[in-house]
């Protein structure tokens, strides 16, 4: 019988090693004997301990992670990505796994049966002393794409959330090295580096380093008239190049870099200015690697060239936002930098999907976020919620239009949600056409939603309402928050409304001053600390902005400080308004951060006294802040 | 022994096939065999359009077998040039065919009992029912559960979205990111089917109330 299927999986692993040295004959009488196995997130693939499976598996979708209990703390020892191969050495050397293996993300696994794929490679040299020279490389990791070739790699099992372990590393280098001759002109090496977004070039001949030159040469020695732009690059690159093998540590690469003032070093073969090039370290490099500094994150967001890259990047923030918390750093500087950091991400995503549709946009828009995002809110991957705004056009080109930014949306929609920002369930995305407006239809919607408001109305417009404008000509977000205040103001019917749906989350306390916690369902015994708490003191905020026209502040904690400074007189209220806002949502990112989820249910039983104690204090000006709504918004005519 | 000359002598693969549905209670469903399938036809019409292949994937605890995969192409009778931009089978295509009850022959003989699985399932067990019935067969005894309802109730419940709106395998393909690369070949998108009920059901049985017997759908559908 055909078999459709195992012929797109041969396909599909014929592209990384071992698999790439297989004849198409070998591939697919592997492919055949492949199992499909979906897994979701944090499940283990296999336990320390366990006798080993009779197949070992490749990634089709998703990533894993190998993690040990070193010293009493379960430690990831290895990440893996789409197309990486793990759980083969065990199954080797029959030995029970040593090593646990956990989905990281929901996943998509190939088992193979060793069964089926010895008997295979063992007629093949190649895969054979391939997968020897790894295993004595002693990773767990031999088909790697950071190892894919290189047999002496003394690469240690420990990866980079070790800090005592993370000097000891090798760097990671780049391996595409834009080179040039030694005859070019430095106008052209001015626009290599500009063409490439990089600072330095290394000058070759026949493939092996006689020089490198850097924007810092092109600083000192051209732009200063020393040289011309029309002279050869020899004239300025400095030389010889300093070489060094790859492998070589983080902390040997720094000192070095340190030692002779330079910022490259280039990786050759046998580590001499005398072998080929395979690649080059800049300073920058090392800095990433450290993932500690959100001014190198954001530079290499601005570089990114692929959705994968910025993948990868968006799993630094997180790092730096574990550290951020662990050190007890303020949550406005921390919400701060986040923001400006996811920001740049989308923003960079949205860039590159206009350069993408191969042509501009027909008219202005604005891309906007909305809900916490909206609100500058969003710690944590959570889901995304966006729009788009476009300027007004004549009624036979609207759907044209209309049809533009769709397709747009469709592109970026996709890569947010590579990226870690899962898909809306609700559909409140910009692909969606009921969210791909220009700006009359908005502002019809908007009326429509004010003017006649049930429960739906108060909910679109409690979500739509916090928007901020991420990408594109603000003139038209502005444009519309200008028409919500215009038609909110003494819009009293709409705004008791707004008020009342403010207090329909009950208070998070019960009669017992006990935690109210989940019935059923997943989450049972859980506190829903977004439904119960977050939600009451954003909707308060957000109701006190409109009422009192306060524009341009998204942020909840921000509005309360508005609030206290408009009325001195119950300034010490809305400042603790404001503190609650921001200690919820930090509760809510601390417990995210833990289980590596969105933070929205709490364990009650996981909480220290003090921190139950804090919360507690959260829900007091909750019930103060809904006191108040009663009184002033006159909500009792709507409950 | 009169109910012995009342009864109409079905062939012996459809007996093998009843057979396997009078085995010992059914134990727990999370160890039963699903089939995932999905028809590539001539058209929508139930009684001239006709199938013209079939493709499935089992599925055994939270594992899709690919050397249990089943794909048969099927002679062609009727013949519907519009479709073929579609399923991109033409009526004399170099792949082995085979006729219709062999088809149907050897399908009986891979699902045995397994519950099934497919997207819209109502119109690939139609189609496979009305080609039963034309060689003198009852409909098809199996469960069958559509993944459109799996996935529907994964969705957030809220006035604002559609609810009649209907799901299709490219909308959810997209929302899961699953690989559309073989899309509208029969074994393609049975595959799709069978990675959107993993997922769809490792979402649905967190909440303790779920329960996969309600997707069943009512016979009186196809």
């Amino acid at each position: 019988m055909k078999n459709t299927i195992a012929e797109r999986i041969a396909d599909f692993i014929k592209s990384f090693p071992p698999f790439d040295q297989l004849s198409k004959e070998d591939l697919y009488a592997i492919a055949k004997e492949v199992n499909i196995t979906y897994l979701e997130k944090d499940k283990n693939v296999y336990t320390e301990g366990e006798a080993p499976h009779d197949r070992f598996y490749m990634i089709h979708k998703g990533a894993i992670a190998l993690k040990k209990e070193i010293n009493g703390k379960l430690e990831t020892v290895d990440r893996f990505d789409e197309g990486d191969i793990f759980g083969l050495r065990p199954l080797f050397a029959k030995e029970h796994y040593a090593i646990t293996a956990l989905t990281e993300e929901e996943s998509i696994l190939y088992g193979v049966p060793l069964a089926t794929f010895k008997p295979l490679i063992t007629q093949n040299r190649d895969v054979v002393d391939f997968l020897i020279e790894s295993f004595a490389s002693n990773t767990e990791n031999p088909f790697s794409k950071e190892m894919h070739g290189s047999l002496y790699d003394n690469r240690l099992d420990v990866v980079a959330n070790d800090k005592e372990l993370f000097e000891l590393q090798p760097v990671r280098y780049t391996k595409k090295v834009i080179t040039a001759k030694a005859e070019t002109k430095i106008k052209h090496i001015g626009r290599l580096m500009k063409q490439h977004r990089i600072g330095s070039i290394v000058i070759e001949d026949d493939n092996i380093p006689i020089g490198i030159v850097t924007d810092e040469d092109l600083r000192n020695k051209v732009v200063t008239g020393e040289h011309s732009i029309e002279n050869n690059v020899s004239q300025i690159m400095s030389s010889p190049v300093l070489c060094y093998p790859k492998g070589v540590s983080i902390s040997q690469a720094q000192l070095t870099m340190m030692k002779h003032n330079v910022s490259h070093l280039c990786v050759t073969a046998d580590g001499t200015p005398n072998s080929k090039i395979i690649g080059i370290i800049s300073q920058q490099d090392i800095t990433v690697m450290r993932g500690s500094n959100p001014t190198v994150l954001m530079k290499a967001i601005k570089r990114s060239k692929s959705t994968k890259e910025l993948r990868h990047i968006r799993k630094k923030i997180m790092v730096l936002l574990d550290g951020f918390m662990e050190q007890n750093i303020p949550l406005t500087q921390t919400s701060k930098i986040i923001f400006e950091l996811n920001d740049a991400t989308v923003k960079r995503i949205i860039e590159r999907c206009i350069l993408k549709m191969e042509k501009q946009p027909p008219v202005s828009f604005a891309w906007m976020s909305f809900g916490s995002q909206g609100r500058k809110e969003q710690l944590l991957h959570t889901d995304q919620d966006n729009g788009i705004v476009f300027d007004g056009v004549e009624e036979n080109e609207l759907e044209t239009v209309r049809d533009y930014f769709l397709l747009l949306a469709k592109k970026v929609n996709k890569r947010l949600n590579i990226i870690g920002f899962d898909f809306c369930p609700a559909d409140i995305m910009a692909k969606n056409p009921k969210w791909c407006l220009s700006l009359d239809e908005w502002k019809n919607q908007f009326n429509q939603w004010t003017s006649n408001t049930g429960d739906d109305e108060i909910l679109l417009s409690s979500i739509f309402f916090d928007f901020d404008i991420t990408y594109g000509d603000a003139s038209l977000t502005n444009q519309l928050s200008e028409h919500i205040f215009l038609i909110t103001k003494n819009n009293h019917l709409f705004l008791s409304k707004l008020g009342a749906s403010a207090l329909r989350s009950a208070s998070p306390l019960g009669f017992f001053r006990q935690f109210l916690v989940e019935q059923d369902g997943e989450y049972k015994d859980f506190f829903d600390i977004k439904k119960r708490a977050i939600m009451p003191i954003v909707d308060a905020g957000r109701l006190f902005a409109l009422s009192n026209q306060i524009k341009n502040i998204n942020n909840t904690a921000e509005r309360f400080e508005k609030m206290a400074e408009l009325f001195p007189e119950d300034e010490e209220f809305y400042l603790s308004c404001s503190y609650t806002s921001k200690a919820l949502l930090k509760f809510r990112t601390k417990h995210g951060l833990l289980h590596n989820d969105d933070g929205r249910f709490i364990e009650l039983a996981a909480l220290t006294k003090e921190e139950k104690m804090k919360l507690k204090r959260c829900f007091k000006t909750i019930a103060r802040v809904q006191e108040l709504i009663k009184l002033k918004y006159n909500i009792n005519n709507f409950m | 022994m009169l109910w012995n000359f009342k009864k109409k002598k079905h062939p012996e693969y459809w007996e093998t096939y009843l057979h396997h549905f009078e085995k010992k209670e059914k134990t727990n469903l999370d160890a039963s065999r699903f089939v995932a399938l999905d028809t590539e036809t001539t058209g929508f019409d139930y009684y001239v359009d006709r199938i013209l292949s079939i493709g499935a994937v089992s599925i055994v605890g939270n594992e899709i077998t690919v050397a249990d995969a089943f794909e048969i192409y099927l002679e062609q009778s009727h013949f519907d040039p519009k479709s073929v931009h579609i399923h991109g089978i033409l009526q004399n295509s170099k792949k082995h065919q085979i006729s219709e009850e062999d088809a149907i022959k050897q399908f009986l003989t891979y699902i045995e009992d397994s519950i099934l699985i497919a997207h819209h399932a109502s119109f690939d067990i139609k189609m496979i029912n009305q080609a039963l019935n034309r060689m003198g067969l009852p409909n098809l005894k199996n469960k069958v559960i559509d993944t459109m309802d799996l996935y529907a109730s994964t969705r957030i419940k809220s006035n604002f979205i559609d609810k009649s709106v209907r799901y299709s395998l490219d909308d959810i393909a997209e929302a899961y990111t699953i690989n559309l690369m073989d899309r509208h070949t029969a074994p393609g998108d049975a595959l799709i089917a069978a990675l959107i009920f993993l997922k769809t059901t490792t979402i649905l049985k967190k909440s303790k109330s779920f329960k996969l017997e309600r997707y069943f759908l009512k016979s009186n559908r196809f």
